[in-house]
């Protein structure tokens, strides 16, 4: 990251410190930007105000142990983070989860999904100023989130899977609350895209900000929507199948310039896949055991794994190392967000203050990921 | 005694308009909660009517807070200019053929000019907090104003063209007299005050001076209780006096609607229409009697009866006006429907405000330039092109207005067409 110099400084320009406390940085990130008027000459991200430690914690747990904690990382995507870990150790243990396990992780990954995905919109619209589209948002969340307390009990931070499988069976009435989430949220996007898409304030404040080309944001590691956005066509549910997304028919929408619009209309699109995805997994659930036998004890033999999936917001790795031991001898946390950051100081480069909203909302970071 | 009856409406207005404020933040959080899917305050007394009251009790008993490093004297100054400029608008606004402290010449004037003076209280306050995001706030403001107070400006004059005088008065008057609102004979000039007093207000989409999720709170960051609410009173001020700018020389004013239709209830002298202001406020007193009680506490429900008392008052008081002599009789419904009129001009704003998402400010600044300030010299153009259709070949004061008013159509989607919606976020470093 470039480095704000804060001594030197022009005739006409400020140092603007923005956050840790602001409404708009998502928690308590903290961008230094200096300013030549209200035009950003410079900027530079300071994290680690939420970092509690997550990898260390996992080498004193037991591999099951750990897998509560994974969930505070991305709060607002508990599950597909609790996906990430489970698939990950049970590589390192050489095992698999059944069948009928695996379709019903899609399913409520991809839920997930789109709950991330309408968080965003949500505060992202708030951020350049619509103040009604996140309570359209919340409100659709508001059913999927029932559907996981339906699932497991828990709301936001789920540990809805296990090692192995899962430890509840799918409760009387999953399939239809699915389905009918589903068949209701396709006129709701269109709902918010009436309020959105076509705006003109909106794609005035979308277009052409923040842009990111495809070599920069192959460069810098980013993955995603972002990503996609930028003309990328890589997604690991299609590249590199888990879970159950071989059996699904899905596309993956990607956009040309790499703007905040085009990262707009990128995830907008990702939601009505991730629909009909679901619609496509219900419809067809497997029978047969949820778990697989792989024993109380977990004792993976020694040896290293890396496995990553689509997260909403990208690319989520963990590398694991097995001593041959109860405990992990280190976990290592690829977190999208946290990558995606750094392309922060090249999009906002040359923009507006409010530019600056829109594109920390735009890469759609949550800062427990980023600091962990 | 000519000094009675002023200083009497002054001293209502400086003690009801605050608490009118109070209201109208009520109003937009309950329309917000509507076009939002929720309910809004519900717990401070029925459906929240008391929450204005709590507030104002919470502003007033916060600690008084200014920064160390601070211009004190200006801090302290600043919310007072804002708010006393705000309040001195009000004296030349006629609420009702009645109600009017000063029958000014120049009215109009009078009240842009104070009303533009207001601005000082923000750049000062914006200044003296010494904070980036206050400065920041305070320099946008300033811009604004100046670049949206040209175009709003430039449509009035459209209107003053058509009245012919700049007293409140005499513009409803004629607007009486040609039997037409100035808002319907000039569209564009309704429009572009709209827009501008939008701006002027500071409200979304053009709140940028206040942005919240870019400067926090723009100039008003560092000031709390007291001196904030001042801030938030002069804005809410503010806005009820574009609103009565609106009305006055756009709506009609104090004037009926359907002003030329006269059927009268059968066996009485009273027109229907003159009857309809009781027979609203009875119908709301009637909705609130059938709340009471539905209202869990019994505190609620005493709350909720009075609020309809009141409104059974009002509907008295209106219906007995239509017995009282003329002169009281368009006084009391001159009043009614001049604040229903301003109430309907805010409601716009609101909704307007939860629609859009805010302008950046190189956006604002193209808009008000390059569209809004052209459309409204070529709008002022086209008036007087009719005025002299008017007086040389005697065409009548509508027929004269859709030429021009077309002509002026045809030049806003020209403006538009021009005024790309592509930012050009990246290509504007040379500004």
């Amino acid at each position: 990251m470039d480095s704000v110099n804060t001594t030197v400084l022009g005739a006409d320009e400020i140092i603007l410190n923005m956050g840790p406390q602001h409404p708009s940085t998502h928690g308590v990130l903290r961008v230094k930007l200096k300013l030549d008027g209200e035009r950003v000459a410079g900027s530079e991200c300071i994290i680690g105000y939420l970092h509690r430690g997550v990898e260390k914690i996992a080498e004193h747990r037991s591999y099951q142990q750990f897998a509560p904690y994974v969930d505070r990382m991305d709060y607002v995507a508990a599950v597909s983070n609790g996906l990430g870990y489970c698939e990950a150790v049970e590589k390192l243990l050489g095992t698999e989860a059944p069948p009928r396990a695996r379709v019903v992780r899609t399913i409520l990954t991809e839920l997930q999904r789109i709950a991330s995905h309408l968080l965003w919109l949500g505060t992202h619209a708030l951020d350049i100023g619509a103040l009604t589209p996140v309570f359209y948002c919340f409100r659709e969340r508001e059913e999927i989130l029932k559907i996981f307390e339906k699932y497991c009990g828990a709301r936001l931070t789920t540990h809805a899977f296990r090692i192995g499988g899962l430890q509840y069976e799918t409760y009387d009435g999953f399939e239809e609350d699915t389905k009918r989430f589903c068949n209701d949220f396709s006129k709701k996007i269109d709902e918010y895209e009436t309020l959105l898409t076509e705006n003109r304030i909106w794609v005035g404040r979308t277009k052409g900000v923040g842009i990111l080309n495809a070599a920069d944001a192959i460069a810098l590691g980013v993955t995603g929507p972002v990503l996609r956005a930028s003309g990328v066509k890589w997604d690991l549910r299609k590249a590199q199948p888990y879970a159950a997304y071989d059996q699904y028919e899905f596309d993956i929408p990607t956009r040309e310039t790499g703007d905040t619009y085009d990262r707009y209309v990128v995830r907008m699109e990702e939601m009505r896949q991730s629909r009909r995805i679901c619609l496509q997994a219900v419809e067809n659930i497997p029978t047969g055991p949820i778990m697989a036998r792989i024993g109380k004890v977990l004792k993976p033999p020694p040896g290293e794994v890396y496995h990553s999936i689509e997260a909403p917001k990208g690319e989520l790795g963990y590398y694991i190392v097995s001593d041959g031991t109860t405990q992990p001898y280190r976990v290592r946390v690829r977190p999208p967000s946290f990558i995606n950051l750094q392309a922060f100081d090249k999009m906002a480069k040359g923009s507006l203050i409010a530019d600056v909203v829109a594109i920390i909302g735009t890469i759609d970071i949550v800062l427990g990921e980023v600091d962990r | 005694m000519p000094f009675v009856l002023p200083v009497v409406y002054a001293v209502v207005i400086v003690a009801v308009l605050p608490l009118l404020a109070g209201y109208i933040v009520l109003m937009e959080r309950k329309v917000m909660a509507d076009m939002q899917a929720r309910l809004g305050p519900m717990r401070v007394g029925p459906h929240g009517l008391l929450q204005p009251i709590a507030d104002a009790v919470k502003l007033l008993l916060k600690e008084d807070i200014i920064p160390d490093k601070a211009d004190r004297l200006m801090f302290w100054f600043a919310p007072l200019v804002s708010v006393t400029m705000a309040l001195l608008a009000y004296s030349a606004l006629a609420i009702g053929p009645a109600f009017q402290i000063a029958d000014l010449n120049i009215g109009l004037l009078f009240i842009l000019a104070v009303s533009s003076l207001g601005i000082y209280g923000i750049v000062l306050g914006g200044w003296a907090s010494n904070s980036h995001y206050s400065l920041l706030g305070a320099l946008r403001s300033a811009a604004q104003l100046v670049s949206y107070e040209t175009a709003a400006g430039l449509a009035l004059i459209s209107v003053l063209l058509l009245a012919g005088s700049l007293s409140m008065k005499d513009i409803v008057q004629a607007q009486s007299d040609q039997g037409v609102w100035f808002g319907f004979s000039v569209p564009f000039g309704f429009f572009i005050y709209l827009v501008g007093s939008i701006a002027e207000t500071n409200r979304a989409p053009f709140d940028l001076p206040e942005a919240e999720s870019e400067l926090v709170a723009g100039y008003m960051t560092e000031y709390s209780g007291f001196r904030w609410s001042l801030y938030f009173l002069a804005e809410y001020a503010n806005m009820v006096i574009v609103a009565g700018i609106a009305t006055t020389l756009f709506l009609g004013g104090w004037l009926r609607p359907g002003a030329r239709y006269h059927e009268q209830i059968p066996g009485t002298s009273i027109e229907w229409l003159d009857a309809l202001p009781a027979l609203l406020t009875l119908g709301v007193a009637l909705y609130c009697i059938s709340l009471v009680r539905k209202q869990p506490v019994k505190i609620q429900k005493i709350v909720m009866a009075l609020v309809a008392g009141l409104c059974v008052v009002v509907a008295v008081v209106l219906a007995g006006a239509l017995v009282a002599p003329p002169a009281v009789m368009q006084g009391i419904h001159g009043a009614f429907w001049f604040m229903a009129k301003v109430f309907a001009y805010i409601y716009a704003f609101l909704w307007i405000r939860f629609t859009f998402p805010r302008y950046r400010f190189d956006q604002l600044m193209r808009l008000g330039w390059r569209f809004l300030i052209p459309l409204a010299l070529v709008n002022v153009i086209g008036v007087g092109v009719a005025i002299v259709l008017r007086q040389q070949w005697a065409w009548g004061p509508i027929v004269s207005l859709i030429p021009t008013t077309l002509a002026t159509l045809g030049v806003a989607m020209l403006l538009a067409k021009d005024d790309a919606p592509v930012s050009e976020a990246q290509t504007t470093d040379g500004e």
